[in-house]
């Protein structure tokens, strides 16, 4: 570690003003508060005691997605196994999905850093560390079989237009990860849809098992009304984009971003009681057999439970005030389980119900302090006059 | 009753002047700043979609479709004016524009001065003129359902304004690239809120 530490101090010169390469000073600097803690402290004013900056915050969100990655992977293969019909070892399987899933990742990584870091020295600003949770979420809302170009082109587009262009990490406003799925959606839906690319190889044309169907949950409940088990559901044995499946893995996931405080727990809670309470409502007033599911299926099903814990509380385009969180949440549980059954062109709702809400959530927020002067000044008048 | 619900829904989200058709763009792109003129106006939009499409409906539904004339004598049966439309309903717009125009002056002298210009141009905004041919277009059967549209397309005009309206006030603290502030941000948003808003594109009520 000192080796590394005096390595740095011996050529952090060359990058500082008037150095050779001043114009390398912000990928300079992001390297080195990757390794090491910045000593920086501000001069006056107060003064945070607190090792969390914004970067130890991406990392423990790359941390809490770490479950849902290793699940995801052992799924890939396992999903594989099932279409071919042969059973595999742990470690085969985990092998298997392990070397599908690295290149997405890999690609994905490569282009958001490489266009961040690009922007970051033409702008003259730090290169911003939000890219380490985008660059993650990328690969895990999108079917194995994607191919990389796309992943690319989607990387590019939800960086470049959908947080450079505001000004980089912590202006956007729709979130980047669900920007560059929406984008995948709507330019290449056979790629993102439908019942084969969820799992490996059948886009390829392998033919799979007799009895086997790559259709996710969400596609059977709306077409077939077959369902695997709840248990099934929970613990992540389906078919679905590569780190969706598993609730079990999202929420110990859940569980790091609410222990360290970086996940708002009000909007995940809020989220799942406004899916829970719209699958009530549509079980009440049922007339056909995906109305009749019972709700809290919604919750284990598709991509329900992984944009709860990780996209909906995206700190920058969340609603920012306390109660402004709890309607935001429960609307995008409301919308995603509406959309998921009244909208017979999209089986998945929750990306776009979470970027419906990332549009308006400025605008709740906006009424909620309005309401709160509008209160206070009611209040400061009824002390003028009783004085 | 459930039909004029679904008609309200339908031209409130999935039907979204702005968002479906982009209609009424260049007040809204002007007038977002903040959310109170925005407020303002996407009010004055809902006022004006609701009396004019009704009134654009009678007009229609008595005046100028083929035959429409027949209940002022049978002689007239033959007669279509439906060449007329655009003309009676850009009148009917613009006299119904500067009604509001004179309520607003009257109630509310402030936000008559924020909104400016863009009051009358109500007149020609797109949306409005688009309401009343939409219900031309997609023969609305009964005057409740064309009333019903018509402040439907309003109220979801109105949302369009104020959602970005907000969201443009956030943006004051973000750091747009110089050539995009502005105008250009404000495209860019446009779309990505469209995207947002293919949520509801399909659903059939």
């Amino acid at each position: 570690m000192k080796a590394l530490r005096k390595y740095l101090d011996k050529v952090k010169p060359n990058f500082q003003k008037g150095g050779k390469y001043e114009f390398l000073h912000s990928t300079f600097d992001a390297f080195e508060t990757f390794l090491f803690v910045p000593d920086k402290v501000t001069s006056r004013g107060s003064h945070i005691r607190d090792g969390v900056d914004m970067k130890r915050t991406m990392i423990m969100v790359v941390l809490a997605l770490v479950p849902a990655l290793l699940f995801g992977m052992w799924n890939t293969g396992y999903q594989h196994t099932l279409s071919i019909g042969e059973s595999w070892s742990l470690w085969q399987t985990f092998f298997f999905g392990f070397i599908k899933v690295l290149p997405i990742i890999v690609v994905s990584y490569v282009v958001g850093l490489g266009i961040e870091f690009a922007f970051a020295q033409y702008r003259h600003h730090e290169v911003n560390e939000g890219f380490l949770v985008t660059g993650m979420l990328i690969p895990l809302i999108v079917p194995v079989d994607v191919p990389l170009w796309m992943v690319a082109l989607a990387t590019a587009f939800a960086v470049v237009i959908g947080k450079e262009v505001f000004g980089g990490t912590g202006m956007n406003v729709f979130n980047p990860a669900l920007t560059a799925r929406a984008f995948l959606f709507f330019a290449y839906p056979s790629y993102m849809s439908g019942d084969k690319v969820w799992v490996n190889g059948l886009m390829a044309g392998n033919v799979p098992v007799d009895g086997f169907s790559g259709a996710t949950p969400l596609a059977k409940a709306a077409a077939y009304n077959q369902l695997p088990s709840a248990y099934d559901m929970f613990m992540g044995f389906i078919p679905g984009s590569i780190g969706e499946t598993s609730t079990l893995a999202i929420l110990i996931g859940a569980a790091i971003l609410i222990i360290t405080g970086i996940g708002s727990w009000k909007i995940i809670a809020s989220t799942f009681a406004g899916g829970l309470v719209m699958g009530l409502i549509l079980n009440a007033f049922a007339v056909n057999p995906f109305m009749e599911i019972p709700a809290y299926y919604h919750l284990i099903m598709g991509g329900f439970a992984f944009g709860a814990v990780f996209m909906a509380t995206d700190p920058v385009t969340a609603a920012q005030t306390s109660r402004g969180k709890w309607i935001y949440g429960f609307l995008i549980g409301v919308f995603a389980v509406l959309v998921r059954v009244l909208n017979p062109a999209y089986p998945e709702g929750m990306m776009l119900s979470i970027l419906l809400m990332n549009a308006f959530a400025p605008l709740i927020d906006h009424y909620i302090v309005q309401a709160n002067v509008n209160r206070r000044l009611k209040r400061a008048a009824v002390a003028a006059k009783t004085k | 009753m459930e039909n004029l619900l679904s008609i309200f829904v339908k031209s409130i989200f999935v039907d979204n002047m702005i968002f479906a058709y982009f209609l009424g763009m260049c007040s809204y792109l002007a007038v977002s700043k903040t959310v109170k003129t925005s407020t303002g106006l996407g009010i004055a939009v809902i006022f004006v979609l609701g009396i004019t499409v009704p009134v654009d409906y009678l007009l229609n539904k008595y005046v100028l479709t083929a035959g429409a004339l027949e209940w002022l004598s049978p002689n007239f049966a033959s007669v279509d004016l439906s060449f007329l439309s655009f003309i009676m309903f850009i009148a009917v717009i613009a006299s119904m524009v500067q009604l509001v125009e004179m309520i607003v002056e009257k109630f509310s002298p402030s936000l008559y001065s924020s909104l400016g210009i863009f009051l009358p141009l109500i007149a020609v905004n797109c949306a409005i003129l688009g309401g009343s041919l939409f219900m031309q277009e997609r023969e609305y059967g009964t005057l409740a359902e064309a009333t019903v549209f018509g402040l439907g397309s309003g109220v979801g005009w109105f949302l369009a304004i104020v959602g970005i309206a907000a969201i443009r006030e956030k943006l004051k603290y973000s750091n747009v690239p110089a050539p995009l502030r502005g105008l250009g941000i404000t495209f860019i948003l446009t779309g990505l809120m469209g995207i947002a808003f293919m949520t509801f594109m399909g659903i059939k009520l």
